[in-house]
């Protein structure tokens, strides 16, 4: 028993001794994979340069003062010339310097003194050679530094540099004058700290305006009830391609027409007009049928026609606003003066809607699409017996299979640049109708499959996939895309702050209490209505402290966005550190622990106040 | 007429929940639902407006088979059951009558819902739900605000912003002091006796149901042990219901 013990106790000392061993290795190792070696720390060079740099980086330049630059010069003769020399005549009452000897040889030594030039201050002198016929070159032989009575002494050994002609001494002194005021860096830091102030604010608004649709979808409370027969799912998923489809056509077609009426604005106008209070009137006439009740086939024909129709005219709105606002702002630009900035914005979203327009008609049209397919299918699926489904879903998730991958293929292709692209287009495709095919098999023709929960791990995997990339790294992939500038550093930020946000979301609206979304439930809300009553109310405190949150970190990372050519503040920083520039790098870190330090303080203040 | 036929209700984890369950109620009757915790009370109540799916069986109520509803029918089948709960389930940062218009939510287009708009009508009809139970001075107070028995006054006047036909209560005054409780459940009688709704309500306390309730049924693990008038229920079904251990209180 006691020899066991004893065992044990020295396997338990040996387990120790080579744990400390094993950590020993490691260490060592890190030490020689990062190079740590205090040599280089105590080199004289490196010493010098450290005092330097941290001497300039103690000192941001802010403030300066207008300097006066006040010159005195003597004659001197190197070497001395034939004719005696006659000494020179000088004011007495101005600041003068006084050279013993008058002349001397080339390497000789001579005694420079000063007189009258103003106290305790100092300057370079400098040799001016004649052979420099613009007087442009001064060779620096020493500083001169001035006692209480403004005289100085100095002892200079006179430079190579024989003439004939007479030859100058020349010192500079430097006095400060008037008030200090705002360095030229000082102003560039300002400038591009504002930048940096707005590019977190734009970039943390995109954030919020995609990551809280995004943020239901990922979130698995949400999800995990919503189920459908395969009949809609395979139909949703026909629908929205072809969807998308038409709504580019419809979109292309609406700009054409835009364009033939914007030949004249007021034409344009008056249309304009003419589609807002079309579309409020026809959407009047939908919404104001206020119960859901099972109405008549020809009523909901008509009830759909009214909304494409208003859709329609809302989106060729859309297009004659922006038209309309890219020329509002045109003329704003240049009518508005010290804010013409305002017509610019006008100007921009005005481009912004243009370029967004067909993109959300045709994403609009694929989701009316899917929807309506889908819910065509759950009727089929209700309505038709058994067996019917059973080869309706064959067909159906045949051909929805065969069409995602088909799209899969169209992709892959462009990325890839494959030579005979329709036979991968008839594998993939092939493979898709395999994989509709296999699932019909595999679900019974009823039953409900949880494709909510397909979604929701769908997009979890993409949000944490597009996470892992830093905004610094998504900035230098937005520079190719619009340029160096704010602009980009916008798309890097924003996008990081959309999957970052949607995550955190998500995960409160995961956390909520399920009590509420249970009862709203239950009095037969829609799931969206159920969202909008049960789930919104209880994710807004948190909501508000992520958002806070996030435009803190952005203000932060717009600092330094920059680096990698995202503009804002960390442009400038980069470009200072580079030229060796180190006064103004201290004075644009300075500005980014000031902001940072501001915004800490106010966005820790609001989250109090707000939630 | 609400009528029960094998309803059986097993979890994804296995557990048996329901178990071969039928019964009916009459229209216009308060069958209380008794039974241990864990018995199926609360399965069963939720199975009845589906917010749990049931395994197999078939519900049907004034003819319909909710069962076999698809989700749009379902929702205007729902609109006609209120439900009332044990832990209230307000929005707690929502005002007390947007509470109770969301018993609404099911009649009016969605797309008003978008702008939190609710018709002028409706605002009324709430008000006067409230007025109903008493509180109609909390109106605009947030709904955390109120206590356990206000909040449960809110839960109902949800429930009859509904205009429904059936009521389930899935032990709604089991968070509540007795004194309380009485009050919750006279709200429930009245509406149960002058409005003709059907109210369908597990209850743990047996002078409750002998208080309150027409008729009774009792659920042990999941069976149907016990229908009948609550004064049938003597000390030898009382030990059926709750187990041999189980003594009588109150």
């Amino acid at each position: 028993m006691k020899k066991q013990e004893q065992s044990a106790s020295i396997w338990k000392s040996l387990r120790l001794g080579l744990i400390i061993f094993f950590v020993l290795i490691v260490f060592a190792y890190g030490f020689e994979v990062t190079k740590v070696d205090l040599k280089e720390f105590h080199k004289s060079s490196r010493q010098d340069s450290r005092i330097r740099v941290t001497r300039a980086l103690a000192r941001p330049e802010i403030f300066v003062f207008e300097q006066e630059e006040f010159i005195v010069l003597t004659p001197i003769y190197v070497p001395c010339p034939d004719q005696p020399l006659s000494p020179p005549s000088m004011d007495l009452s101005e600041p003068y310097m006084v050279v013993t000897p008058q002349c001397a040889a080339p390497g000789e030594l001579v005694q420079v003194e000063g007189f009258k030039f103003q106290p305790n201050i100092k300057g370079p002198l400098s040799f001016i050679p004649s052979s420099d016929p613009n007087n442009s070159l001064a060779l620096k032989q020493g500083d001169i530094f001035t006692d209480d009575q403004g005289h100085f002494s100095l002892t200079i050994k006179l430079p190579k540099r024989p003439g004939e002609d007479v030859q100058y001494l020349r010192a500079t002194t430097r006095r400060n004058v008037g008030l200090p005021h705002l360095s030229q860096t000082a102003i560039d830091t300002w400038d591009k700290i504002v930048e940096t102030v707005f590019l977190a604010l734009l970039a943390t608004t995109l954030g919020i305006i995609f990551s809280v649709p995004v943020s239901f979808v990922a979130a698995r409370n949400i999800m995990k009830d919503v189920k459908s027969p395969l009949t809609s799912i395979a139909l949703t998923l026909i629908g929205w391609p072809v969807g998308i489809y038409l709504g580019f056509l419809v979109a292309f077609w609406l700009n054409n027409f835009t364009d033939a009426l914007m030949v004249n604005k007021l034409v344009g106008l008056i249309s304009f007009l003419i589609c807002l209070i079309g579309a409020v009137v026809l959407i009047r006439k939908v919404v104001i049928q206020a119960e859901i009740e099972n109405l008549s086939t020809d009523k909901q024909i008509q009830k759909i026609m009214i909304q494409i129709g208003a859709a329609l005219l809302a989106a060729m709105g859309l297009y004659l606003v922006a038209r309309l606002g890219l020329q509002a702002g045109m003329v704003l630009v240049s009518v508005l003066g010290p804010v013409a900035f305002m017509g610019n914005f006008v100007t921009q979203l005005s481009d912004i809607t243009a370029v967004v327009t067909p993109g959300t008609v045709a994403i609009i049209a694929g989701a009316v699409l899917g929807n309506v397919f889908g819910k065509i299918g759950q009727q089929l699926d209700d309505k038709l017996p058994f067996s019917t489904v059973k080869i309706l879903n064959i067909f159906l998730s045949c051909l929805a299979g065969a069409i995602v991958l088909a799209i899969l293929a169209g992709a892959i292709n462009w990325l890839y640049e494959i030579r005979q692209a329709q036979y991968l287009l008839l594998i993939m495709a092939g493979i898709g109708a395999t994989l509709g095919l296999a699932l019909t098999l595999y679900a019974r023709p009823k039953e409900s499959l949880p494709i909510g929960l397909t979604i929701y791990y769908i997009t979890r995997t993409f949000l944490n996939a597009t996470r892992s990339i830093e905004a610094l790294i998504m900035a230098i992939v937005a520079v190719i895309w619009v340029g160096i500038g704010p602009f980009a550093g916008v798309m890097a930020l924003g996008l990081h702050s959309i999957v970052s946000l949607a995550k955190l979301y998500s995960e409160q609206v995961e956390s909520i209490m399920p009590g509420p979304m249970e009862a709203i439930t239950a009095t037969g809300a829609t799931r969206l209505q159920t969202i909008i009553y049960a789930v919104i109310p209880q994710i807004i405190p948190p909501y508000i402290s992520f958002t806070m949150y996030r435009w803190d970190i952005n203000v932060r990372m717009s600092t330094i966005i920059g680096f990698a050519g995202g503009g804002g503040i960390g442009f400038l920083l980069i470009q200072n550190i580079n030229l060796l520039n180190y006064r103004a790098a201290s004075t644009q870190m300075l500005a980014i622990a000031v902001v940072v330090s501001i915004m800490d303080y106010l966005s820790s203040s609001m989250r109090e106040r707000y939630v | 007429m609400l009528e029960v036929k094998n309803l059986t209700k097993i979890y994804d984890g296995g557990v048996l929940a329901l178990d071969d369950v039928s019964f009916e109620v009459p229209k216009g009757q308060f069958l209380a639902v008794i039974g241990l915790s864990g018995s199926g009370k609360s399965t069963l109540l939720r199975c009845i407006n589906r917010l749990i799916e049931p395994t197999s069986g078939h519900i049907y109520w004034n003819g319909m088979d909710i069962t076999a509803a698809s989700p749009d029918e379902m929702r205007r089948i729902r609109r006609k059951i209120g439900m009332v709960f044990q832990n209230f389930n307000l929005v707690h940062r929502s005002k007390v009558i947007t509470n109770v218009l969301a018993g609404r939510l099911g009649y009016i287009n969605p797309i008003w819902s978008l702008i939190n708009h609710f018709s002028r009508q409706d605002i009324h009809r709430a008000k006067a739900q409230l007025d109903r139970v008493g509180i109609a001075d909390k109106a605009y107070s947030r709904a955390d605000e109120l206590s356990g028995g206000q909040q449960q006054r809110v839960g109902i006047a949800r429930a009859l912003m509904q205009e429904p036909e059936m009521i389930l209560a899935d032990e709604p005054v089991a968070s509540l002091d007795p004194v309380l409780a009485h009050s919750i459940m006279k709200y429930l009688e009245q509406i149960n006796k002058e409005d003709g709704v059907m109210v369908v309500c597990s209850l743990h306390f047996l002078d409750i149901v002998h208080r309150y309730a027409d008729r009774v049924i009792a659920l042990n693990e999941g069976q149907l042990v016990f229908e009948g008038l609550p004064k049938d229920i003597d000390d030898e079904k009382f030990k059926e219901i709750y187990g041999r251990e189980a003594e009588r209180v109150g």
